[in-house]
């Protein structure tokens, strides 16, 4: 790894899947004349000696024009020249310790909205400041004519300000109240406009009172709240972005003459014949027509071991293939597929949470017909009182301007964007503000076993009856096959010196282990029963065994590995009165065995309709449900349920489908993201309470009329800094203790129970 | 009063000089990378930026 510890932070340590130059290819554009334009996600840069070392490394490839690394997006951009065909970067990043994925460009639309917040912010941040300036003459005193010319000035100003930063508000003000809807925009654009239009009157009629610096300053606090909630989501989307793993866009297709050529997986039609080689992911739905390898299927059924696929098998899109290489015949397009169908089902089952109403427009909804009516009063009262047409409009707009809901439109982004700041700070991605006050509400947890509750590698049992000799042995031939098992052995003899062993000849067996031959010994590593020469001498229960021509050395037990945390995580959800329970789509035995670890109920054998048919029956029963999953047939169940978290090895459409991505290996992100969730709701609630107190003091003033610009100035400032303030006393997540030592449950047989 | 027609103008302009200002290095990227930049001051070699096309923009 490059540096400062890198690699803490991510979880994702699947095999490395390899970029061809026809995939960086299919994924650079044209940017100039003779040169193209790659972005690599590298999700490993943590600091500035990470940004030199990669820009150095890549700046001297022949054929690069330019490298630049992005340390805030944790991206590379590289320009280089079209006519030599891509330098492999990859693999120079790779040599410099960074694991690099290719960024899809196209489907990362920035829409540039948060350009356009920041422009329009900095417009009313130039307006209102100026208008201020002006105002603050006019309070101390200016006489008429000076103030006629200060107030000409102010709308000079604020008249292109308001245009400018207010269309934010009155764009979706409108798109609300023509889909007969109110949102919070709604009272604000009609309250500045008002304030506005009225001050224009005063300012023709050398009137004393123009509340143009409310309107600007007003429409200045709001894009603060408005530019920070959205800079919080881009942010998240970001950093969920850049895990993006390599997923399958093309493989190379077999044509009638026996020629190979790649193809993008949208070209790829059923009947083609794909080659896929080991450790590449099946890109669409197919059977095996040649060759003989093992699937890893956890990201997509949720099993843990990996599956034997031989011809006629059918293998499904988003699978990884480990040991051979396979020839694959297309049965499905990519539209057509597992994984489409999958996000089909997620789209499908999302009703649920499109019907949910943030707390901001639901106090908008209520707000804005209480503001409106008390104005109209104060209008129609007096009118009657005085008669004074002119006198009469005023005052009700003093009301509408004083109530206009700056406290309000702030109070709970403001707090959204620091619980976000917090869950951030301890490695967890938020989406938007709306799964934040989803979160609060939940009172029941639905975990996903395999990639979620344990890690997705296995980890091998310590014994005694392993002397150090057999296990280099061991370790040594594992280190030529991608098996789990393999990998798991190889991780657990990395501090011993290399095995003196010399093999000279490695084969892999599909399904069976691999074998070696050293001189004449022949070594086999793997299911005891073809590893042996006579299945009789088999001793205990070892799930892979090492022979020499036949004969027992010695035996492997496998365990899967709990994440760090978990039993403390399921402890803490159940004292915060949650309900915690497991439903896995793996057999019964590995499923049972965690679920008796942990304490908690389980369902094994779980199809995804069946998953999120438990979810649905849960919210008939009146849970409000936190799915936390990360397999593909985990995403119509994270769709389906009331909020949702994956873990950063989750599959794409997973981390996409969920509310909260959490990058720690701890599981103790899902009690945290809960409590700072609630805590949230909390101050949101407070903050509310505040808005509405200081409307309780502020217009019985404004109807008597007594408000004046500088009344209306300070009150609105007093309140916004108020309710600010209050959001900055959230504390939760003030950091998680991780504890170093993963738990484990001694379970030989969960993995050997599956065989 | 003869004094506005001097300091206002004079006001009003350094304010939008501001506002220029921030709008052109907006626009120039340099606001992309905010922690990259932090720690790039740290580098010995000369460092100028590339501009990053983003799509969209």
């Amino acid at each position: 790894m490059g540096c400062c510890g890198s690699g803490a932070e991510l979880t994702a340590t699947l095999p490395a899947p390899r970029a061809s130059n026809e995939e960086v290819l299919l994924a650079s554009r044209v940017v100039a004349d003779g040169i193209r334009q790659t972005d690599l996600a590298v999700p490993t840069i943590h600091c500035g000696a990470c940004v030199r070392t990669i820009e150095k490394a890549l700046a001297g490839l022949v054929g690069v024009e330019s490298a630049r690394a992005n340390l805030s997006a944790k991206r590379v951009t590289v320009r280089w020249q079209s006519n030599g065909g891509p330098p492999p970067f990859v693999e120079t990043l790779k040599r410099a310790g960074f694991e690099a994925h290719l960024f899809d460009v196209e489907s990362d639309k920035d829409d540039g909205a948060l350009s356009e917040l920041i422009r329009a912010l900095a417009v009313a941040g130039f307006a209102s400041s100026n208008v201020m300036l002006l105002s603050v003459s006019i309070w101390s005193g200016a006489e008429a004519e000076t103030r006629d010319l200060f107030h000409w000035l102010s709308m000079i100003i604020a008249l292109p300000a308001l245009a400018y930063s207010g269309r934010i508000f009155f764009r979706s003000g409108w798109r609300a109240l023509r889909h007969g809807r109110t949102n919070m925009d709604v009272p604000i654009s009609l309250g500045v406009l008002l304030a506005f239009g009225m001050s224009v009157y005063e300012t023709v009629q050398h009137g004393p009172r123009a509340y143009f610096d409310a309107a600007i300053s007003l429409l200045f606090f709001l894009l603060i709240g408005r530019t920070l909630d959205y800079m919080m989501r881009e942010r998240a989307r970001l950093a969920v972005r850049s895990l993006v793993r390599l997923a399958a866009r093309g493989a190379f297709v077999v044509q009638a003459d026996g020629t190979q050529v790649y193809l993008p997986v949208e070209e790829i039609v059923p009947g083609m014949s794909v080659t896929l080689g080991a450790g590449e992911r099946v890109p669409v739905d197919a059977t095996v027509s040649k060759g003989d390898s093992e699937l890893d299927v956890s990201l997509v059924s949720g099993e843990s071991v990996p599956l034997r696929a031989t011809v006629g098998s059918t293998v499904r899109a988003g699978t990884l293939n480990l040991t051979g290489p396979l020839t694959l015949v297309v049965t499905a397009k990519a539209s057509n597929s597992f994984l489409a169908e999958m996000i089909r089902m997620m789209e499908a089952t999302e009703q649920g949470r499109s019907g949910y109403r943030r707390i901001a427009d639901r106090a908008a909804a209520l707000y804005a017909p209480v503001v409106h009516v008390a104005a109209f009063l104060t209008f129609i009262g007096w009118m009657v009182a005085t008669g004074d047409l002119h006198n009469a409009i005023t005052i009700a707009i003093a009301v509408l301007i004083i109530t206009c809901p700056c406290a309000l439109g702030l109070a709970v982004p403001i707090v959204q964007v620091i619980a976000a700041q917090r869950l951030f700070k301890n490695g967890i991605m938020v989406k938007d503000g709306s799964s934040i006050e989803r979160l609060a509400e939940i009172d029941a947890v639905i975990f996903d076993k395999t990639g979620t509750l344990t890690s997705a590698a296995p980890r091998l049992v310590p014994a005694e009856h392993i002397d150090s000799a057999s296990l280099k042995l061991a370790a040594a031939l594992a280190l030529h096959s991608r098996h789990p098992y393999s990998q798991a052995l190889v991780e657990a003899a990395a501090g011993l010196t290399p095995s003196p062993v010399v093999f000279d000849d490695i084969t892999e067996q599909a399904g069976f282990g691999l074998q070696a031959k050293a001189g004449a010994t022949v070594y086999r590593l793997g299911k005891p029963s073809w590893a042996l020469a006579s299945p009789e001498s088999i001793v205990g229960a070892a799930s892979v065994a090492l022979t020499q021509n036949g004969q027992w050395m010695t035996g492997f037990c496998f365990e899967d590995k709990l994440r760090t945390d978990a039993a403390v995580t399921v402890a803490k959800l159940q004292q915060s009165g949650v309900r915690v329970e497991i439903v896995s789509g793996d057999r019964k035995g590995p499923v049972g065995l965690v679920a008796a670890a942990l304490g908690v109920p389980y369902r094994s054998g779980v199809t995804p309709n069946e998953k999120v048919a438990r979810i649905k029956s849960l919210s008939a029963a009146g849970h409000k449900v936190l799915m936390v999953g990360d397999g593909l047939n985990d995403t119509p169940a994270l769709g389906a349920a009331h909020a949702s978290m994956a873990p950063a090895s989750a599959s794409d459409v997973g981390r996409c489908a969920a509310d909260f991505v959490f990058l720690r290996q701890s599981l103790l992100a899902v009690p945290l993201a809960v409590s700072v969730a609630r805590e949230a709701r909390r101050l949101i609630r407070q903050n509310l309470a505040l808005a509405v107190a200081y409307n309780v003091v502020a217009v019985p003033i404004a109807i008597m009329g007594l408000v004046t610009p500088l009344i209306a100035a300070v009150a609105m400032s007093g309140s916004s800094i108020l309710v600010v303030a209050n959001a900055l006393r959230l504390k939760g997540g003030e950091g998680i203790a991780a504890s170093a030592a993963p738990d484990t449950i001694s379970a030989k047989a969960i993995l050997e129970g599956a065989e | 009063m003869k004094d506005y027609f001097y300091l206002i103008p004079i006001a009003f302009g350094l304010g939008l000089t501001a506002l220029t200002a921030f709008m052109w290095s907006l626009k120039a990227g340099q606001y992309d990378d905010l922690d990259g930049a932090a720690e790039r001051i740290l580098h010995e070699e000369t460092d100028a930026p590339i501009r990053t096309t983003q799509p969209g923009r």
